[in-house]
């Protein structure tokens, strides 16, 4: 990417020569230098992870959640600015709200998906509003159609995944999830790959502390989006943890 | 005069043909077509629920009202509860206009799930909900708009019962034994003077004196219908239990009534 | 068809609403020289229903004021709500606990700002001044607001009034002796006045709740009325 706009750059509202909205691919920077997040799509349920970075040894444990409870079926994840990202949470969560009081029932996630693309994509079309330095994973399950998964990016740009990673470790977590048979796992074995990934990808010697944060919505669940209980954290982790080990002893060999 | 043809009223100061009896200071009166000539902005209520009754036993509270839905005085929905749990601390009971219950309960139910989205393990407590039901209640009857129900909040606070009401103008106050409707007048008397034999009920023996409550409502109250729910709050956790059903025999008529043993 | 079916169904029966209840309630207040009490009873009804035998209408507002109100009770609850908002704003804003005098003079704001849809109540206040003494102000609906020695309001405002008048305010007594009474007299007067109150209003009755407003705080009593 070219990090001279050379005078395009100043505005969303403005394409540079070749075609591109620089505005835009900035927000997406901002996005590249946070917090890894991946979302993976198994038989019977989606697991969200995000290896949230802790800059300071003086925050509170807990505080500052990358993963959000949308509805009670759906769930998002945020990598980017934080307060960006729970902006962008308020809104699905009013345009959740606002469905259930229209039509009384839970919105689809491919709606939700549309409603909150819309927004992020409004926040590029204007010279007086910055576009969201956030990319968002939304998940949901629901008896009829299964499973699902989505991201969106500042560009409000949206796609359906069935892993997809983002933050910046999204290259190696992308090889990562591809190794996966991720349409044969079940919900328990999605979140210890998806912890052992955040493990994995996690930078020790740039980014020392972080913060496993992992959540699931699937059949296990009752189609409720739920963070993962606190036991069977811990137990994936150690799972990561020891996969870890393994790997490293492979390499000493 | 009554003109030959016709029948003398059936008894004076009586309701009209489809009204409630006009008992004294209750907001129904009539009115002629000519004293309406401003602008009426407030509706009246249409499908109605009739009582609802309230009871603090020894750790917990009752709320009991039937399911039957009225449109003037034809009974014409079967299935129309009014009592809703709210959370684990907390139980709501509702009359009057069924379609204000139903949307202030959709308003409830989504302020229940926007608390649960914060995923900080707070939750609505009664207090609280009966407060800002007096706040809902007392703006929409300033201007001029009300919502027409009156509201039962049950609940567990700090380990205390908790029974509260609010009307539709957003008057509010608590009780150990709260009614709307008929139940005013059929079960308040009842439970009084139970609650004075025992002031320590329990559970049980307060679930009976709900029972035999909805059993003289029945009979009595001609807006009532057979079936109804009942919703249970103590330390143990929140549930709405039914629906019941009354049989319509007339042997209670003389047994929970006063005096009448 | 039949004439009186057809008289009925000539004559539309509707609901009719109001904005307002009266929901009865009597509250009587006395200043002394370094005292304030005020009472209220503690049967909150509508018509011919007992709402409720333990609302009790006062509220105490700070270490030296408590309002009580009677009349259009979710009017009450709204105005001592503000109130209650607003003294909290004044301490925030002047780091002090609003005085009884400045209290009196913004209720009396707050609900002549009400003119035109006003809070359907009698209002009284007691407490203390700022240099200790007893006041009490009562309000009318609509704002208006008179500092005096004693006050009854409520549905029996009119008939204790003037009970007051004679015992506390020695009108129509010869040869008395015309200092203001004490603290324990000033109980028993307003104990009898409830008393005398709920034997002809039916409005007033079940108990009594009193503030004892000293500079040593305050002191609250219950009493028993008749509950017919």
């Amino acid at each position: 990417m070219s990090s001279i706009g050379a005078g395009y750059d100043l505005s969303a509202s403005q394409f540079s020569p070749d075609g591109r909205v620089f505005q835009v691919e900035y927000a997406q920077k901002a996005v590249e230098n946070s917090s890894t997040a991946i979302g993976l799509k198994g038989k019977d349920g989606v697991v969200i992870a995000v290896e949230k970075l802790v800059l300071s040894k003086l925050y509170d444990p807990g505080a500052n959640k990358r993963i959000f409870h949308i509805d009670n079926h759906i769930g998002m994840g945020i990598s980017g600015l934080i307060s960006d990202g729970r902006q962008l949470s308020e809104t699905a969560k009013t345009e959740a709200s606002e469905y259930r009081s229209k039509y009384g029932g839970d919105i689809p996630l491919h709606l939700l998906n549309e409603k909150v693309s819309m927004y992020v994509h409004a926040y590029t079309l204007y010279s007086m509003v910055r576009p969201f330095g956030a990319s968002l994973l939304l998940a949901s399950h629901d008896q009829k159609d299964g499973p699902s998964l989505y991201v969106v990016d500042p560009s409000g740009v949206s796609h359906g995944y069935f892993g997809c990673a983002i933050g910046k470790a999204k290259q190696n977590a992308k090889t990562e999830i591809e190794k996966l048979k991720l349409s044969t796992l079940s919900m328990e074995q999605l979140a210890k790959e998806a912890a052992r990934i955040i493990y994995v990808v996690h930078d020790e010697l740039k980014d020392k502390h972080f913060e496993l944060e992992l959540a699931w919505v699937g059949e296990k669940t009752n189609g409720k989006f739920e963070l993962v209980p606190q036991s069977f954290l811990e137990e994936c982790e150690n799972y990561a943890k020891t996969s870890l080990q393994d790997s490293d002893s492979d390499n000493d060999l | 005069m009554f003109s030959d043809y016709s029948a003398p009223p059936m008894w004076q100061n009586g309701p009209a043909l489809g009204k409630y009896y006009d008992f004294p200071n209750v907001s129904t009166n009539k009115i002629s077509h000519n004293s309406t000539n401003g602008k009426q902005r407030y509706h009246t209520p249409l499908t109605t629920g009739t009582s609802v009754i309230g009871l603090v036993f020894n750790g917990g509270v009752i709320l009991a009202a039937d399911t039957a839905g009225y449109y003037g005085s034809m009974m014409r929905f079967n299935d129309c509860p009014r009592i809703f749990q709210v959370n684990k601390y907390t139980i709501l009971g509702a009359g009057n206009d069924y379609a204000d219950i139903q949307y202030l309960n959709d308003i409830i139910k989504q302020k229940i799930l926007d608390d649960d989205l914060h995923n900080d393990g707070i939750a609505l407590k009664p207090k609280s909900l009966h407060s800002w039901l007096t706040r809902v209640l007392y703006n929409r009857r300033s201007q001029f708009d009300p919502l027409w129900i009156n509201a039962f909040v049950a609940g567990m606070q700090n380990g205390e019962p908790f029974l509260g009401t609010v009307d539709k103008l957003g008057t509010a106050y608590e009780d150990k034994i709260l009614s709307f409707g008929f139940g005013t007048h059929i079960s308040v008397p009842y439970l009084r003077q139970e609650r004075e034999k025992n002031p320590n009920m329990t559970k049980e023996e307060a679930i009976a004196c709900i029972k035999t409550c909805m059993d003289m409502l029945y009979v009595r109250d001609a807006r009532s219908g057979a079936k109804y729910n009942i919703g249970v709050i103590s330390n143990e956790g929140s549930e709405v239990q039914g629906p019941f059903e009354s049989v319509g025999h007339w042997n209670i008529a003389t047994h929970g009534t006063p005096g009448q043993e | 068809m039949a004439l009186v079916t057809k008289q009925i169904l000539d004559t539309p029966i509707q609901h009719h609403f109001s904005p307002y209840s009266d929901n009865g309630g009597t509250t009587v207040a006395v200043a002394g020289p370094d005292y304030a009490i005020i009472a209220s009873d503690t049967r909150l009804s509508a018509g011919y229903s007992i709402y409720t035998r333990e609302q009790s209408k006062l509220f105490t507002l700070s270490e030296t004021t408590v309002l009580g109100s009677s009349g259009c009770w979710c009017d009450i609850l709204s105005l001592t709500r503000i109130i209650e908002a607003r003294m909290q704003m004044y301490l925030h804003e002047h780091n002090k606990v609003m005085s009884t005098t400045s209290l009196a003079k913004m209720i009396s704001i707050m609900m002549y700002g009400k003119r035109f849809f006003p809070y359907y109540t009698s209002t009284i206040i007691a407490g203390l001044d700022p240099e200790g003494k007893g006041c009490v102000y009562s309000y009318d609906p609509i704002g208006h607001t008179e500092r005096a020695n004693f006050r009854a309001g409520g549905s029996s405002g009119a008939l204790l009034q003037a009970l007051l008048d004679n015992q506390l305010g020695f009108k129509n007594q010869e040869n008395v002796d015309k200092t203001p009474v004490s603290l324990e007299k000033a109980i028993t007067v307003v104990k009898d006045a409830f008393t005398a109150a709920a034997e002809r209003d039916i409005y007033t009755g079940d108990g009594v709740h009193l503030c004892a407003i000293t500079k040593d705080g305050i002191k609250e009593f219950n009493f028993e009325l008749r509950k017919d």
